[in-house]
């Protein structure tokens, strides 16, 4: 068979992706004929860069949910005649093509960044949302009481901003130290802090209807905790606290040590922007009135400042989840945490880096999907920004 | 003035302290030990021998005691073999152990030896500092200018075309790390894709060797990662002070736009930058250890990376240092300039 040209490649990616847009689609149209119902993410569709935004972030989302449907061959299979193919090749045995070439294996680029879309969606937004609890956890306190908690905490803040990141990473993602189950210990102490927050969040709101705020935290604390110790806990490492039958969540060990040193170097960040929030807050008529009427600690910091500071945070919160698929985009660079065959891009991008003057597209793909997926969230974070501002 | 300048250089000290006391912690882990000892004195070495290795070179002290030793504050570590020859942390081989300085540390001068370059770090990392040197100078001779000019440019006419275009540029640029623009650059500008050969796809050179066709790409990448981010502070700096009283009263003076722009408003626009670009030094690190090693040009950033990757604990210790040092010291010359430029802000 002949090799497909630029047009039939582009016409089969399209179709490929025939899922995706039918949900895109979807989206688009029900949001924007409810959008006024929608509160502050009906607004996004007034704004034109808003919605170019969600759309890009959208497409990737519904790219990493499709997957399976959408990657035309499996990520490892090599073909050994398509090594360094450039785009729209034919298989050898004439079934079908490799629309976007063959990398230095041989094996698929489309299949092989579409799969990659997954494990950038898994792990970039749940690492940030874990990084904004550990920083809200410790950051309202810091900016409420201010004080010695405040000096303490800061400093430490301070500290670990100052570790030069890519450093951070190789100290801690090396096998030696993941032997010693160093990343676990400061993931046993990042986790706490979520169950800690929902904790304090219930406690200081039902706190005056004792009954059904026993039985909430107590659930919170039993469901909670159980996920908590799964979580940190992995057969045949240092930290192994379950017993293997009630341990549901298995986290392969190096997405654990990528995941924590990802939240690591985000939180201190999220504790510095929630403290300067509450530092300002603290100081409006609303926190005073709840002070003379005798609201505790807590319940001011996490009901009455933390609502009124969600505007900043949403926003910071998109470019935050693009910032961490940088640095796990780095961390494949540098071919540390993930296993070289996962075909997330960082890792792509590193193995395709070498031969680059040669056939460059086992890289380029990559870069531009990440680039694309980045691009979105920040158009997304200031769309938000722009509505937000406009109440 | 004096008062907070001694209590942010206090503060630094500590904290650099600190840092390198964990980054010591953490390359002095035990099997980062044993691997060291088994490339020193042969891989197929016995559990028993590991550990003699480990007590003769010093490495069963306390970690504490180390630390001190290897910073200049504690006396370095001697040892007798059965024949009466001493080695020590500060003897050199040959030398007459009664002569030799107790204390030997960074603070004395004394880096330690990289293994895998098998020479002083001090001597290793001089040299790949300066080729770095070379390249952050032309980093911030490009980014600097360039970003300012985008964002006053941007941030003039609120909302404008040019805004805009600018700010679309801008957000583009945040979102292309160095490792995607880098690789973008080289397919265009340096592969036989587009067959533009401008410039070349490796820099593998000494210092010796700098030439535009050799550095642009590396510069561009880092550059254009930096741009970005200055400029959208620089704008919002700027939108800021274009809705001023003061730069009201001008133009209704009659002053025209162009002086308002450039004899009021961009003086106190540049105020927030310069923090920012201060700010900006720990990530052009970042940036410089991805795009030396994606150049393969052999500086500061290719030294700390082959360092991690071999376990050469001096080596890495050193590199860690000027890494801390670059991004305290730029905080401490930020906070400073920012007190300096600002005389609203009074710090008791």
């Amino acid at each position: 068979m002949d090799a497909l040209s630029w047009g039939a490649i582009c016409a089969t990616i399209l179709k490929q992706f025939m899922p995706v847009w039918i949900a895109l689609a979807a989206t688009f149209a029900l949001s924007i004929s409810f959008k006024r119902r929608l509160g502050l993410y009906g607004k996004l569709f007034d704004s034109t860069v808003g919605m170019i935004g969600f759309g890009i972030v959208m497409f990737w989302v519904f790219t990493a949910l499709f997957a399976p449907m959408i990657q035309m061959y499996d990520v490892l299979t090599q073909i050994a005649q398509l090594k360094n193919k450039v785009p729209g090749t034919a298989l050898p045995d004439g079934a079908g093509y490799y629309i976007l070439g063959g990398d230095h294996l041989g094996r698929d680029v489309f299949s092989r960044v579409v799969a990659g879309s997954r494990v950038v969606i898994q792990i970039a937004p749940l690492a940030t949302m874990f990084a904004f609890m550990v920083g809200i956890t410790l950051g309202l306190p810091a900016g409420y009481y201010g004080g010695r908690l405040d000096t303490g905490l800061s400093f430490l803040a301070n500290l670990v901003l100052a570790f030069p990141v890519i450093l951070l990473f190789y100290l801690l993602v090396t096998p030696e130290i993941v032997k010693t189950g160093l990343p676990q210990y400061i993931g046993v102490v990042l986790f706490a802090m979520p169950l800690l927050f929902l904790v304090l969040l219930t406690n200081s709101r039902f706190y005056v209807t004792p009954g059904f705020r026993n039985m909430l935290v107590g659930g919170i604390l039993l469901i909670g905790g159980w996920a908590y110790l799964s979580l940190i806990g992995e057969a045949d490492t240092r930290v192994n606290l379950l017993p293997a039958a009630l341990d549901f969540i298995h986290m392969p060990g190096n997405i654990l040590i990528v995941f924590v040193s990802v939240v690591f170097v985000n939180a201190p960040t999220v504790f510095r922007i929630v403290r300067g929030i509450v530092l300002d807050i603290k100081t409006r008529d609303y926190v005073s009135a709840a002070q003379t009427r005798g609201e505790r600690p807590w319940y001011i910091m996490l009901w009455e400042i933390l609502p009124n500071a969600r505007g900043p945070l949403i926003v910071d919160f998109c470019l935050r989840i693009g910032y961490t698929t940088i640095l796990l985009g780095t961390l494949g660079f540098f071919g540390l945490g993930l296993s070289p065959e996962s075909p997330d891009w960082g890792s792509t991008i590193n193995a395709g880096r070498k031969l680059l003057t040669i056939a460059p597209h086992p890289a380029f793909v990559p870069a531009l999907a990440l680039m694309s997926l980045v691009l979105g969230l920040n158009l997304l974070a200031d769309g938000l920004r722009e509505e937000s501002m406009k109440d | 003035m004096l008062k907070f300048l001694g209590r942010r250089i206090f503060m630094m000290l500590i904290s650099a302290i600190c840092i390198t006391f964990v980054v010591f912690f953490l390359t002095n882990l035990a099997p980062n030990l044993e691997k060291v000892a088994k490339s020193e004195a042969g891989s197929r070495i016995s559990d028993e021998e590991v550990a003699s290795w480990l007590e003769k070179n010093g490495y069963t002290q306390p970690l504490l005691k180390r630390y001190g030793e290897w910073l200049g504050v504690a006396p370095g570590w001697t040892w007798s073999d059965e024949n009466g020859v001493t080695t020590g942390r500060c003897i050199a081989p040959g030398s007459d152990p009664v002569t030799t300085p107790r204390y030997c540390g960074i603070l004395q001068g004394n880096w330690g030896n990289s293994n895998v370059f098998k020479s002083p770090v001090s001597t290793v990392i001089g040299k790949r500092l300066s080729v770095t040197g070379v390249l952050m100078f032309w980093v911030m001779v490009t980014m600097v200018p360039i970003s300012l000019l985008i964002g006053v440019m941007a941030g003039m006419r609120e909302g404008s075309r040019t805004d805009r275009a600018l700010s679309s540029f801008s957000i583009a640029s945040t979102a292309t790390p160095e490792y995607v623009s880098g690789v973008i650059m080289i397919v265009i500008f340096a592969s036989s894709v587009t067959g533009l050969k401008w410039f070349k796809g490796t820099s593998a050179s000494d210092v010796s060797d700098i030439t535009f066709q050799n550095f642009f790409l590396p510069v561009a990448t880092i550059a254009l990662y930096g741009i970005g981010y200055i400029a959208r502070m620089t704008r919002a700096s700027m939108t800021e002070v274009m809705t001023a009283q003061y730069i009201r009263t001008a133009r209704l003076k009659g002053v025209s736009f162009r002086n308002v722009v450039l004899k009021h408003a961009l003086r106190n626009a540049l105020i927030a930058p310069f923090t920012v670009i201060m700010l900006q030094f720990p990530w052009l690190l970042n940036g410089v250890v991805i795009v030396e090693t994606l150049f393969n040009c052999k500086g500061f950033g290719w030294t700390l990376v082959q360092a991690a990757g071999n376990n050469d604990i001096q080596l890495l210790l050193g590199c860690s240092v000027i890494a801390v040092l670059v991004v305290l010291v730029t905080q401490l010359i930020s906070d400073i300039g920012y007190v300096f430029l600002n005389p609203r802000i009074r710090i008791s």
